[in-house]
């Protein structure tokens, strides 16, 4: 940890309206590290993850990814960004309905420009590591949350992404499954050294984590002294 | 040692007799168990010996009418008292309701008291986690129950966090 | 019934308490209700506007054939047919016989010879630019305007003339305006026909677009409906919430619709051309059909959001599609257009004008177009299935087709029945044109000419020298037509000619005009013989310059000036055909002519019957035609100038063709509004997974490219259905009018691009709220 973080938040500051939803947030994740946001409802974990993935911009502050100032690029550039470093798993929706979990999984690929046969080649291998081979040629609304959540996994995994923010992935999903969510998602993101940046109000789920950042009330509050 | 510093945080209040503070911790801590008057003044006098507090003499009073004062020795002892999170085990409830309530009534933060009490459980669930995962079934079993206290002691602490914060302004005053 | 109340009016409680997103489908739907409803009441205005402009009409007509004695309140009039660029204008001659003759309505005083009052648009016309060639046409002193009620409408291009120079045999002299008795002319099989079509093209898309537009936002409300099931509503409950939402919206979209009309009344008598003009207060809609729209409009969109609930199931716990996992079957749905053609046979068997060829083949049409709508989902489904992968955008497009097809296809629909119909339309009207334009008249020599049928000695000379004058006028050719009476034994023997024939005389260059000639040199003569026809025997005698009723009887005094010659068809008259794509031809038969050349009559000078002057016209001078007109009108304002090339009938078919351009963009525009609602109304549904999607980095352009295939592929094949049923429909109706058939490529073009057009944009004009949309806010759950 004593090299470079990969992704800085500095200061960040961003308003909705007459809600302030960041002031002067601060993170910082590390190559290969799952940092685990957490903190009550509504204190601006999301709001935080999507700035630090460069889905919206703050108003003040700056993100920096691997030494480039991601407020400072323009909206094309950020979408590649994403498109090849960065991978995303949300709580639910996420899935294209009329695509089979195939399909979905092969879709940031691409997206990515992979001709479709590759694509779907390991497409196919990822789902089969995420143990969901069975629901590859079926459409999303046809399998059940946790496979569904584990075909999004696979989704934010196939393009081997240096990031992967995760915002409440086990959020809709019982116990059980959660954990293997969790255990498949962490193992994997671990395996191909994507850093993960894991948004959870659950602590068994932020117990996978190797380090926590609390959300309060749009600011970050760094564990660093009492360590 | 709890009782101990339950006194002195209680006494951050302001000065009290021996009697009077008995009372308070009783309404405040004691639920069904008060806490017995010997206790009290041997708790007392070991503060006294160890310098945390001292002692305000009133003309012509008994040893029932001294009022006790908090020194400054005894409010950091009370502070770094709270900043220690507690070692995490099961049935932790009754020390951490104890530090929520006085972090209050001694305007500490008590979100701090909870992110820090968060980071030592986290600690250790994250090595049951590790463990459980790769360990035997046994290892499972006995992580996972480990696991689900821990997080209900977490989740407890949150609760009552927020439920103490709402009524913070009731025990202050 | 009670319950019925209550849940009738939870429902209207629910879409107006819905908050924005119940009122954004409130309003949606009642301005798509509102279009149609004003459509319905436009199409019933149209009789009582015909009414008003006819009630009009009459109160000026004319009575020919009175017996009256001059001086009595009584006046002349003539009619003038005249003709501005394409606009016929058409006003009269008035001559006053004393100061309490009549007045014709909405004219205030008489007319002392050389005045004229003119009707606001005709005034307007010669003041502006454009109306140059028009200035002095009927001398120009003004002194009035013609009223409202002597107008039939205000956009009419009219006028009356004074004048002293009527006479009994030019003119009609009556003793009040109104009156005549127009001959009850039942519409011509064609024009009939031609109504029939256009009110079904025009109004079928009405009601699917109505139906469209009441399922706007449906899927929401599916959801509010699960939700009120999950307190304990029953599924018949459910419906009639359904029924009060819809019908809430339905008695808004009334009140939209009425506004709407009010705003179309003011505005459609100028958009309709200026001869079937009217005035707003002309247009009302006929009672009964009003209130027929007020009730059955509502009363359909309830039936419609009825049958639509039955294809879902509202559970408590969410909705459920029936059926969309069945295929669609092919059978069923082509039973309704070939039903359709098979009601349309008349048009192949023959039309007549009974009521019940019209109900067949109405019935026909909207089967046959109806049948579009529903071929249009299987044809859909079939193909959709079978399409390939592409790119990333092409694939999710098409798996969401392959999904779920229905919404798309309900726009389209619209689209198709409409397409279909105009195709249809324009080939009908196309071959109308072609069957009146199809003259082929000789316009190398001369391009215009001048017909004064009632001549006088020395007329031609006139004509001659005045028209040659005109601007844009570079040669002049008079042929003058002198009626020659049989004479001597064989006219009295009786036969053909018995009745006499018109002789007429004019150079070469004229006469080519009026046969077919091989060769010609002066001195010739040529006897002109329509098929049927027998010729005059050589050697025939005639007297010439009589009159026709006057015959032998008064052919003495009438012609006067003693100038009756004695003339015998030479044995060299050449038996000629008549000119090709001439009146003649395309009426087929008529009497044999005689045409001559002046070296043929030995120099007789004879009073003509009709002058006929041909005209070339300098084809740089762009408004040469009608610089001719005026120049014609000045010498004679009932003198006929019109260009060779037949254009009369094509000119009123081309304000047939303006009202189908304006119901056409009013099509689209109803398209285009649907379109733009369900396109908006899909990507509302999918905003979380467009948000998803840009969160993945995916590109706009791959996003666009998606929602541009998910529309195009659907209007794709909707508007080939529609090109292959139109064509169809279009050749059938060709048939039906005995027209050539011919294949409109520019107008099937012109039509299936401006609807491609009005889709592609108004799917553009959706793909800034998918901008807006993809915005992270998306990736919030609702
Ligand atoms: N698009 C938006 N418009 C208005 N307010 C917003 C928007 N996005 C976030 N907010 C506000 O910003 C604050 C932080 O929201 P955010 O979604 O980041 O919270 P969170 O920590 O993720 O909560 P939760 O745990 O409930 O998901 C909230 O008060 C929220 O209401
Ligand atoms: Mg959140």
């Amino acid at each position: 940890m004593a090299d470079e973080p990969l992704l800085i938040a500095e200061n960040l500051q961003l308003s909705f309206g007459s809600t302030t939803a960041l002031e002067h947030a601060t993170a910082e994740v590390h190559a290969g590290e799952v940092l685990a946001l957490m903190g009550p409802s509504g204190s601006g974990k999301s709001t935080l993850l999507h700035c630090m993935a460069g889905i919206l911009l703050p108003d003040a502050g700056r993100v920096t990814y691997a030494g480039r100032d991601l407020t400072a690029m323009h909206d094309d550039e950020r979408s590649a960004l994403r498109r090849t470093e960065f991978g995303f798993v949300f709580q639910f929706g996420q899935l294209v309905p009329e695509l089979t979990c195939l399909e979905n999984v092969a879709l940031p690929l691409r997206l990515g420009g992979a001709s479709r046969r590759a694509a779907l080649r390991s497409a196919e291998a990822w789902l089969e590591r995420l143990e969901v081979s069975d629901v590859a040629g079926k459409r999303p609304g046809q399998a059940s949350g946790g496979q569904g959540q584990r075909v999004a996994v696979a989704r934010a995994l196939v393009t081997r992404p240096k990031v992967v923010f995760a915002d409440e992935p086990t959020g809709a999903l019982d116990t059980v499954n959660g954990d293997r969510v969790m255990q498949l998602f962490v193992a994997a993101a671990r395996d191909t050294g994507a850093a993960v940046v894991l948004v959870t109000h659950e602590p068994r789920v932020a117990a996978h984590s190797d380090r926590e950042a609390v959300v309060r009330d749009g600011r970050v509050r760094q564990q660093e002294l009492v360590r | 040692m709890t009782v101990g510093h339950a006194l002195l945080g209680l006494l951050e209040g302001g000065p009290a007799h021996g009697y009077d503070l008995k009372r308070s911790y009783d309404e405040r801590f004691g639920q069904d168990r008060p806490l017995a008057y010997g206790q009290v003044y041997s708790t007392l006098a070991r503060l006294l010996k160890n310098g945390l507090v001292e002692v305000e003499a009133e003309p012509g009073a008994g040893p029932e009418r001294k009022k006790y004062a908090i020194t400054q020795a005894g409010v950091s002892d009370v502070a770094a008292w709270l900043a220690q999170p507690e070692k995490p085990e099961p049935y932790l409830q009754s020390t951490l309701y104890t530090k929520v309530v006085l972090a209050l009534l001694t305007g500490h933060d008590a979100d701090d008291l909870l992110d820090t009490q968060r980071a030592e459980h986290l600690r250790l669930m994250r090595d049951l986690t590790r463990r459980r995962d790769t360990g035997d079934l046994a290892d499972q079993l006995i992580c996972d129950h480990a696991l689900f206290h821990l997080e209900a002691d977490l989740r407890w602490l949150e609760v009552t966090a927020a439920r103490v914060q709402q009524l913070a302004a009731q025990v202050r005053g | 019934m009670r319950r019925w109340l209550t849940d009738l009016s939870l429902g209207v409680r629910l879409s107006v308490g819905g908050g924005r997103s119940g009122w954004a489908r409130l309003a949606l739907i009642a301005d798509g209700v509102g279009l149609g409803v004003t459509m319905l009441l436009v199409a019933a205005s149209i009789p009582p506007v015909l009414d008003a402009r006819t009630d009009r009409a009459a109160a000026r007509s004319v009575e020919s054939g009175q017996t009256l004695t001059p001086g009595a309140p009584t006046l002349l009039t003539a009619e003038v047919r005249s003709v501005f660029h394409d606009a016929a204008i058409n006003g009269r001659l008035l001559q006053p016989e004393s100061d309490d003759a009549p007045l014709p309505p909405g004219v205030t005083r008489q007319l002392a010879p050389g005045d004229v009052v003119l009707s606001p648009a005709l005034e307007r016309l010669l003041a502006s630019d454009d109306g140059a060639a028009l200035r002095g046409r009927w001398g120009d002193r003004v002194v009035g305007t013609i009223g409202a009620e002597g107008l039939a409408g205000a956009g009419e291009l009219t006028f009356y003339l004074g004048t002293d120079r009527l006479t009994d045999e030019t003119a009609n002299r009556i003793q009040s305006f109104g009156g005549a008795t127009t001959p009850e002319e039942g519409l011509s099989p064609v024009l009939m026909l031609l109504a029939l079509v256009g009110i079904v093209v025009l109004l079928l898309p009405v009601a699917i677009f109505v139906s469209t537009a009441v399922r706007f936002g449906s899927e929401s409300r599916d959801r509010r409906l699960a939700a009120v099931r999950l307190v304990g509503a029953d599924v018949g409950a459910t419906r009639r919430i359904a029924a009060g939402e819809t019908l809430a919206a339905a008695v808004l979209g009334l009140a939209v619709g009425g506004l709407l009309y009010l705003a179309v009344r003011q505005t459609a008598g100028y958009l309709v051309p200026g001869n079937l003009s009217f005035y707003p207060a002309d247009f009302r809609p006929v009672p009964a059909l009003a209130a027929l729209v007020v009730v059955l409009v509502p009363v359909t969109t309830v039936l419609v959001t009825l049958s639509a609930l039955r294809q879902v199931l509202v559970e408590p716990l969410g909705v459920v599609r029936r059926g969309s996992e069945r295929r669609r079957r092919l059978w069923w749905r082509l039973v309704f257009p070939v039903l359709g053609l098979v009601l349309l046979h008349p048009l192949v068997t023959g039309l007549d004008d009974a009521l019940g060829t019209q109900v067949m083949i109405v019935a026909g049409l909207v089967l046959l177009l109806t049948g579009v709508a529903l071929v249009l989902p299987w044809l859909v489904e079939a193909t959709v299935r079978r399409l390939g992968p592409g790119g990333v955008a092409w694939d999710l497009a098409v798996r969401r087709l392959q999904l779920d097809s229905d919404t798309a296809v309900r726009a389209v629909s619209g689209i198709a029945v409409s397409v279909a119909g105009l195709i249809a339309l324009q080939g009908l009207v196309g071959a109308i044109g072609a069957l009146t334009a199809g003259s082929q008249a000789d316009t190398s020599t001369y391009q215009a000419s001048v017909l004064d049928i009632s001549g006088g000695a020395g007329a031609d000379e006139v004509w001659a020298r005045e028209l040659a004058q005109a601007r844009g006028v570079t040669a002049v050719g008079t042929l003058t037509s002198v009626w020659a009476a049989p004479d001597g034994p064989s006219g009295g023997s009786g036969g053909a000619d018995d009745e006499g024939l018109l002789i007429d005389s004019g150079t070469c260059e004229v006469l080519a005009q009026e046969a077919q000639l091989d060769s010609c040199a002066d001195g010739d003569v040529f006897v002109v013989l329509p098929d049927g026809a027998t010729a005059p025997a050589p050697g025939s005698e005639f007297l010439l310059g009589g009159s026709r009723q006057g015959g032998s009887d008064d052919g003495g005094d009438g012609a006067g000036a003693g100038a009756l010659a004695p003339w015998t068809l030479p044995a060299s008259a050449k038996e000629v055909a008549p000119p090709e794509g001439g009146v003649t031809a395309l009426n087929g038969g008529g009497p044999p002519r005689i045409l001559v050349t002046p070296g043929a009559l030995d120099g007789a000078s004879l009073e003509p019957m009709s002058v006929t002057t041909y005209v070339a016209l300098d084809p740089a001078e762009p408004d040469a035609l009608d610089h001719l007109r005026t120049a014609a009108a000045q010498v004679d304002p009932v003198a006929y100038a019109s260009p060779i090339e037949q254009r009369g009938i094509s000119a009123a078919l081309g304000g047939i063709r303006q009202v189908l351009l304006v119901g056409t963009v009013a099509l689209l525009v109803m398209i285009g509004a649907s379109m733009l609602v369900n396109v908006v109304e899909q990507l509302r549904e999918r905003r979380r997974l467009l948000a998803v999607l840009v969160a993945f980095g995916t590109r706009q352009r791959t996003l666009s490219g998606s929602v541009l295939f998910q529309v195009a592929i659907p209007v794709v094949l909707g508007l080939a259905l529609a090109v292959v049923t139109g064509s169809v429909l279009a050749l059938a109706l060709q048939v039906a009018v005995q027209a050539p058939l011919r294949f409109d490529w520019v107008g099937v073009g012109t039509t299936s691009g401006a609807a491609a057009l009005v889709v592609l944009l108004t799917t553009a004009a959706g793909l800034p709220l998918l901008w807006r949309l993809t915005r992270p806010e998306g990736l919030r759950s609702e």
